[in-house]
């Protein structure tokens, strides 16, 4: 018998949806030392094209009732029999490094189900966006679970980050937060594709916040103009409308396979990807040394069966030795 | 001794209502130190109940294991409750019950009970704590969302009001949030708003007259915290006094000089008491003791004191007498009640008064801005406060900037004569309670009438969901043999489970020792640990059981938070299973579990057994809480790395040992 590939078997395990393998693939793939990066990438190469699993982004300002609302969903998909995972960030301290992940408190019921499987990630050193291991940790996930949440915190910045990430977004807005026209202004209301106006019982308030996030999205511009983002209004607490909203999230899957957007969107994820770890680590200068046929795009098409965290590895090195042959 | 000198009163006072708070094991048993304690000259009762009846869960329910009988009495039925009261007639006594989630509940036994024993409920006299805002925020022994609780607090108070009127329906306690770190100031201002959220729902149920509003507000009653500033502390208690009836005619239109008269109880500081040099509590509880009774003007109506060796463990009927003598000798021996007010006219006392009232108006008026009590707990808003008032506390202990004798000053000290008895020096409860108790209800739900019990159940549904006072059929059913987990499970489907914000995440690092030498050293070893183990340090900290005094857990995970680890901290009330899985779901380097309540024996084992069967028994457990020493040394033996008590107060000093405990875990 040949001996058994450590990896390969953790990679099948992680596709059985077994949770302990789960947790030991997010531990191996968060690790920083050199010399376990090989092993990480190996792993999630052997996971790329089983992630099957489908992403859903939720986000929304503090106080919007974002966990509320997950919780509700989460408990919504698992009485459907699906299988869940949800990935939460939250902000780290930019000077300690130290982090307080509340997130199953807030969360309540759904990450008490035994069938439910949660981490928190800190944001590290990203300010208001998210860390570097959110990609791969969303990529193990969706091979394990039928359907994988990402939570973030805070305004902008996370928002233009994690569509990178996912299928679908949800946006959660809290009536008469004043937050609206803040977020028109930072061009976010182009990038859900459901809108989710929660605290319904707060009447007249909530109604107008619908009103101002349609006409919002009249006058702005849309990722795909083929598709009309639903806003919907409903309680996360008493559970209004939450069918509605997983009907609408599935219908939103639905238009992704017959429009013929999904691959559209998950190449456009990856490029956006890559491109954005490249720059972060070799910045706009370093990554435009990439040129022919090692330019990003590309270098991404050909590779399919490629992790992302794979190509930007490989890239980064093309990047070191063109920066190496200019250097001084 | 009458007399004509004005500065004397006509006649001696009338003492305070003496009371300890105490139950434990069983009904039978907490019947039988009731009794000896009333022999001995106590004048009230004051029923402690076990977590499981506070949160309403018979005995025999999962999360009940290892919580029975420890931290009060263990009540499921009617059968219960009569023998708690075995020959002490209710008609004659003031009962006080500290109960708040199951509050109906458990003063519907108790009126059945006195139904009984022959009684009417008009003749009871007494109190039910009732105050779910302070669990809130503190104590922890919440279980509905905050509308259908504030649903089932004026319930109680409209109903008390017409047929129990001698009852106090609820005791606003500004006690726990003392506990959980409230400075005076806060405890004014968040105890008034408190107040103000019951009677503005009461008010809100309609058909309320001004009469009967006015006997509402008469009956309103608090429970004060007093602490070692003794001082500060009497002037808060005149302070709150004023600030009582301010709100009643202002906000209540109340003339009826009785009704505006702030009537309260106290229980003095538990938080000051040390476990190093135990035997200086005996002094702290005397002086605190004082504050609360020395102007007659701000006296408390009641008083329990904690025993000296609270922070060891559970304390022995001999260390409860010294608490009770404690009172008598105040009460009875001293001049105290012979004067009138002592303070009337001093300019200090008049301006500290003056500073906190005015203070506390303003913290007053900032959570009425933002909705209220309820609105300032569903925000986080008074959560947060008090973490941060805590966390400065605790920052200003370690820093030696403020003295705690024997403690951070003083530390020299001889064998204590006290407490060197050791294990005999604490109450053990029996290990069998739990086992007898579970016997006991499932014998009694044998014996019952289950057609009866059921037809109860139909008709509190049926109020529950189509509106009606709960206390009828809650009475009903308690005379019909209903459960207390039965009764609280109706309760549980219809309106939900609530989990409350814990303010931790929101509390913002104290910059005073940001940079304090400790810190940045642990915070160095962190980093450098962090480096070796690939990515940063994680902890969890978890509160496995049913104990909610979530304050130490709070503590330990903003300080981890603080010298650079990422903290996952999972809140109250967790069964060891979600733990163990929240443990493997992050990818944990280490575990803190922090348990007050005295079943540590059986969850920590769980705990460690867990992680042990789902292949992680790798990550190392730390365990703080009230625990003895000899039970620290089983729990050492079982796996545990490190067992902390209330005498470890150096935080800093804890993480520095945590980086040590992940670092030899991590060295092979």
């Amino acid at each position: 018998m040949p001996p058994e590939n450590p990896i390969a078997s953790l990679a099948d395990r992680v596709a059985t949806g077994d949770l302990s393998a789960v947790a030991e693939a997010l531990n191996q793939i968060d690790d920083d030392r050199p010399e376990n990066r090989e092993r990480a990438l190996a792993l999630l190469d052997a996971l790329e094209g089983r992630a099957a699993g489908t992403r859903i982004g939720v986000t929304g300002a503090p106080g919007s009732g974002k966990s509320t609302l997950l919780d509700a969903l989460v408990l919504g998909l698992r009485d459907r029999d699906r299988s869940v995972g949800i990935l939460a960030v939250d902000p780290s301290s930019q000077r300690t490094g130290g982090a307080l992940l509340g997130d199953r408190m807030r969360l309540g019921s759904a990450a008490r189900d035994a069938g439910v499987f949660l981490r928190s990630l800190a944001a590290r050193d990203r300010l208001g966006g998210l860390s570097e291991v959110t990609g791969p940790s969303l990529d193990v996930m969706a091979a394990a679970f039928d359907t994988v949440f990402v939570e973030t915190v805070g305004v902008g910045q996370s928002e233009a980050e994690v569509i990178d990430l996912v299928d679908t977004l949800v946006f959660v807005a809290q009536p008469a937060a004043g937050d609206l026209i803040q977020f028109m202004k930072a061009g976010i209301l182009e990038w859900p594709d459901i809108f989710f106006v929660n605290k319904s019982d707060l009447g007249d308030a909530a109604g107008r916040t619908m009103a101002e996030l349609r006409a919002g999205l009249e006058l702005g511009s849309r990722r795909d103009p083929e598709y009309e983002p639903p806003v919907l209004c409903g309680s996360a607490r008493d559970g209004v409308e939450l069918p509605a909203l997983i009907d609408a999230i599935d219908a939103h899957q639905e238009y992704l396979d017959t429009s013929g957007q999904r691959p559209i969107r998950r190449r456009t994820g990856r490029i956006a990807r890559v491109r954005n770890a490249l720059s972060t680590r070799y910045g706009r200068f370093g990554a435009a040394r990439l040129t022919g046929s090692l330019a990003i795009e590309s270098f991404i098409d050909e590779r399919p069966e490629y992790s992302v965290e794979r190509l930007i590895e490989n890239l980064g090195i093309e990047v070191e030795k063109a920066l190496g042959r200019d250097g001084p | 001794m009458p007399t004509t000198e004005p500065h004397l009163s006509p006649e001696r006072d009338r003492p305070w209502l003496i009371r300890t708070y105490s139950g434990h094991s069983s009904a039978r048993a907490s019947n039988a130190l009731y009794r000896s304690n009333l022999a001995k000259g106590q004048t009230g009762l004051s029923v402690a109940f076990d977590l499981p009846t506070q949160t309403g869960y018979d005995s025999d329910h999962p999360l009940a294991r290892g919580e029975v009988g420890k931290v009060g009495v263990p009540i499921c039925h009617i059968d219960d409750m009569q023998n708690l009261f075995e020959n002490i007639p209710l008609d004659k006594m003031n009962t006080s019950m500290t109960i708040n989630a199951t509050a109906a509940w458990l003063l519907s036994l108790y009126i059945a009970t006195a139904e009984r024993q022959g009684s009417k409920p008009e003749q009871l006299t007494g109190t039910t704590q009732n105050d779910i805002i302070k669990e809130y925020l503190s104590r922890g022994t919440f279980v509905f969302p905050p509308d259908a609780s504030m649903r089932l607090t004026s319930e109680i108070v409209t109903y008390t009001v017409e047929h129990a009127p001698k009852w106090n329906p609820i005791n606003i306690c500004s006690y726990h949030l003392q506990e959980a770190g409230a400075t005076p100031v806060q405890e004014i201002a968040f105890a008034m708003a408190n107040a103000i959220s019951v009677l503005d729902r009461v008010r809100e149920i309609g058909d309320i007259d001004d009469e009967t509003l006015s006997r509402i507000f008469g009956r309103i009653s608090f429970f004060l915290n007093a602490g070692i500033r003794f001082i500060e502390e009497m002037c808060k208690c005149r302070a709150m006094t004023e600030l009582w009836e301010e709100i009643g005619r202002e906000r209540y239109g109340i003339t009826n000089e009785k009704m505006l008269r702030l009537r309260y109880g106290v229980q003095v500081n538990s938080l000051g008491l040390t476990e190093a040099q135990p035997e200086n509590n005996i002094v702290r509880i005397a002086l605190e003791a004082l504050g609360v009774t020395l102007s007659k003007r701000a006296r408390t109506r009641s008083l329990q004191l904690p025993a000296w060796n609270e922070a060891l463990g559970l304390p022995r009927p001999w260390d409860q007498q010294l608490s009770l003598r404690t009172q008598q000798i105040l009460a009875l021996e001293t001049d105290l009640l012979e004067y009138d007010d002592l303070f009337d006219g001093s300019h200090v006392v008049e301006k500290l008064t003056r500073e906190l009232r005015s203070a506390a108006r303003e913290e007053l008026d900032r959570v009425l801005d933002m909705g209220g009590a309820v609105a300032a707990v569903e925000n986080a808003y008074m959560k947060r406060r008090l973490v941060e008032s805590h966390t400065a506390r605790l920052r200003a202990i370690e820093s030696g900037e403020l003295k705690v004798v024997g403690v951070n000053i003083h530390q020299e000290t001889v064998e204590s004569q006290l407490a060197q008895a050791g294990s005999e020096s604490i109450l053990k409860v029996d290990a069998s309670a739990e086992r007898e108790q579970i016997e006991s209800l499932e014998a009694f739900r044998k014996r019952r009438n289950e057609a009866e019990a059921h037809r109860a159940l139909r008709a509190l549904e049926d109020v529950v969901k189509n509106g009606g006072n709960i206390m009828p059929p809650s009475i009903e059913a308690a005379k019909a043999g209903v459960t207390t987990g039965e009764w609280s499970q109706v309760l549980r489907e219809l309106f939900g489970e609530y989990r409350a914000p814990t303010g931790v995440g929101l509390a913002p690092s104290v910059a005073t020792t940001e940079g304090s030498p400790e810190v940045v050293a642990v915070r160095k070893r962190v980093d450098q640990v962090s480096t070796r183990l690939g990515r940063r340090l994680k902890i969890l900290v978890g509160k496995p059981g049913l104990d909610g005094h979530s304050n130490g857990a709070e503590q330990i995970a903003v300080k981890a938070r603080d010298v650079g680890m990422e903290v996952v901290y999972d809140g109250i009330r967790l069964t060891p299973q979600e733990i163990v899985q929240s443990a493997r779901d992050e990818g944990v380097h280490v575990i803190g579990l922090s348990i007050l309540s005295g079943s540590h024996g059986v969850l920590v084992v769980d705990v460690v057994e867990g992680l042990r069967e789902a292949g992680l028994g790798h990550i190392p457990v730390v365990v703080g809480g009230i625990i003895p020493e000899e039970d620290a040394i089983l729990l050492k033996k079982a796996g545990v790395r490190r067992v902390y008590t209330p005498k470890d107060f150096d935080l800093t000093r804890i993480m520095d040992e945590i980086v040590d405990v992940v670092s030899e875990q991590n060295a092979a």
